[in-house]
């Protein structure tokens, strides 16, 4: 199979329009079943109560924020490397999923703040990484945004995001040797997780929900992108 | 090469010199936006003591940005930047010549100035050399991570304030390390290792930004 034959926005068009329902109702159906069971069959915690239970919502949240930023830089990347068209495009559409899973990561974090730490923001190491985060999103969908060019607005955006990426490491440690109260993962590819199974299974759905969510809407996006510019 | 990032350097200089108030006016920016946080917080001796890093460090970055719309605006408008581009001298050297101007201009002029800061906010005078060296390491890094920016935002409508949108979540590492190496230092804990990350910052800075400078003022200029 010839993958290079969908690099092209006048056939990806009609494969995204195929696909992305199917995407969404992979995504419908581990969020019911990760809601069931983060809900209903997940035991409460022993210290927290019922208020840890936003965990699956915020931890694949903060996840996604962050991976598809790595994504979204990739296809940066590939579409300066290559000149390809529609890498730009794929970019642009996921911005805005990026940006809602980084808000919503802060948001919900806030909300969880409050009954366990007593309040709802710190300036802690990963609260302020993650609102830099934010902020490089929103700062790549503004620069797209003024720039009246497609092709200039897709390649400046590119070279941003690469820029951005780089500085993602450093910003976070940076953050993190100034201070710090945020608790540790409680997953880790090293060390296993430190949670019981259920839960475990609730976010890992969660997670899966959501990264289905943002294949689903992304590729609706870029569809809206191709048929803006007139490619298909 | 090096003849072409030196003309670069001398002809941006003199450009500044025969117009000293935009100079002069970031580095006024500086003065009075410094000058503020008193005026706003209160003028507890001990209150000021303790925020002195943070706030000359904030007010450092907002001017350097402050004269990044300019860095690329003039050339850009009377047509420079396109002879740069055709010329024979590889473009990331004269970004990085450019870069160098800029610091000249509006990094250390702050740097000689912030002593001054730092005595309306009564910092003790041996804080003034970790204060001056976290400016010499901090601001170059500054003017580079900038020019990318002022780079990306050539000609656009609305630049300035896309320019802060884009450049200063990118800052962040810079102030934080450093304001915290004169923090430490005034802990007495010292700030080694705050100013040799700035340094590495530096280097890192140095050795990539030029080309991202470059690859984004052939992006803009097409």
């Amino acid at each position: 199979m010839n993958w290079f034959w969908y690099a092209s926005p006048q056939t990806f068009y009609p494969l995204a329009g195929r696909v992305a329902p199917w995407f969404g109702f992979a995504a419908a159906l581990l969020a019911a079943a990760g809601l069931y069971v983060g809900f209903f069959v997940a035991p409460t915690d022993a210290q927290q109560g019922e208020v840890y239970r936003v965990i699956f919502i915020h931890v694949p949240a903060a996840w996604l924020s962050m991976f598809i930023y790595l994504v979204m830089a990739g296809w940066a990347a590939l579409g300066l490397a290559f000149n390809t068209r529609l890498s730009g495009m794929m970019a642009s559409a996921l911005a805005p999923t990026g940006a809602l899973f980084t808000f919503i990561a802060l948001w919900t974090g806030s909300l969880w703040g409050r009954p366990t730490w007593g309040t709802y923001w710190v300036w802690d190491a990963r609260l302020t990484s993650e609102l830099v985060l934010l902020f490089l999103y929103l700062g790549f969908i503004a620069l797209q945004a003024a720039i009246d060019d497609p092709r200039r607005a897709d390649r400046a955006g590119a070279l941003l995001a690469i820029v951005g990426v780089v500085n993602i490491p450093i910003i976070h440690y940076s953050v993190v040797w100034w201070n710090t109260l945020h608790q540790g993962a409680s997953v880790s590819v090293t060390k296993g997780a430190s949670m019981q199974s259920q839960m475990l299974t609730a976010m890992l759905l969660m997670a899966l929900a959501f990264w289905m969510y943002s294949i689903a809407v992304s590729l609706v996006r870029v569809r809206c992108i191709i048929r803006e510019r007139g490619e298909a | 090469m090096l003849d072409a990032a030196l003309c670069v350097v001398r002809r941006d200089l003199l450009l500044a010199w025969r117009r000293k108030s935009d100079v002069a006016t970031a580095l006024l920016f500086f003065v009075i936006v410094a000058s503020l946080f008193p005026l706003g917080i209160g003028a507890e001796p001990n209150l000021l003591r303790g925020i002195a890093p943070g706030v000359i460090w904030v007010a450092a970055l907002l001017s350097s940005m402050l004269s990044l719309a300019r860095l690329f605006a003039a050339d850009h408008a009377d047509g420079t930047l396109e002879q740069m581009l055709l010329g024979a001298s590889p473009l990331g050297v004269i970004a990085a010549a450019k870069t160098i101007a800029h610091w000249i201009i509006s990094g250390l002029p702050l740097v000689l100035i912030a002593p001054l800061i730092a005595v309306q906010y009564d910092l003790p005078a041996a804080l003034y050399p970790v204060l001056a060296l976290s400016l010499v390491l901090g601001t170059p890094v500054l003017s580079l991570i900038g020019a990318i920016g002022a780079a990306l935002t050539l000609g656009l409508r609305g630049g300035g304030i896309l320019l802060s949108l884009l450049v200063l979540p990118l800052y962040v590492p810079v102030l934080i390390l450093g304001a915290g190496s004169v923090e430490m230092a005034s802990a007495g804990m010292g700030g080694e290792g705050q100013l040799l990350l700035l340094a590495a910052l530096l280097v890192a800075a140095c050795a990539f930004a030029p080309w991202a400078i470059a690859a984004a003022l052939r992006i803009s200029m097409e």
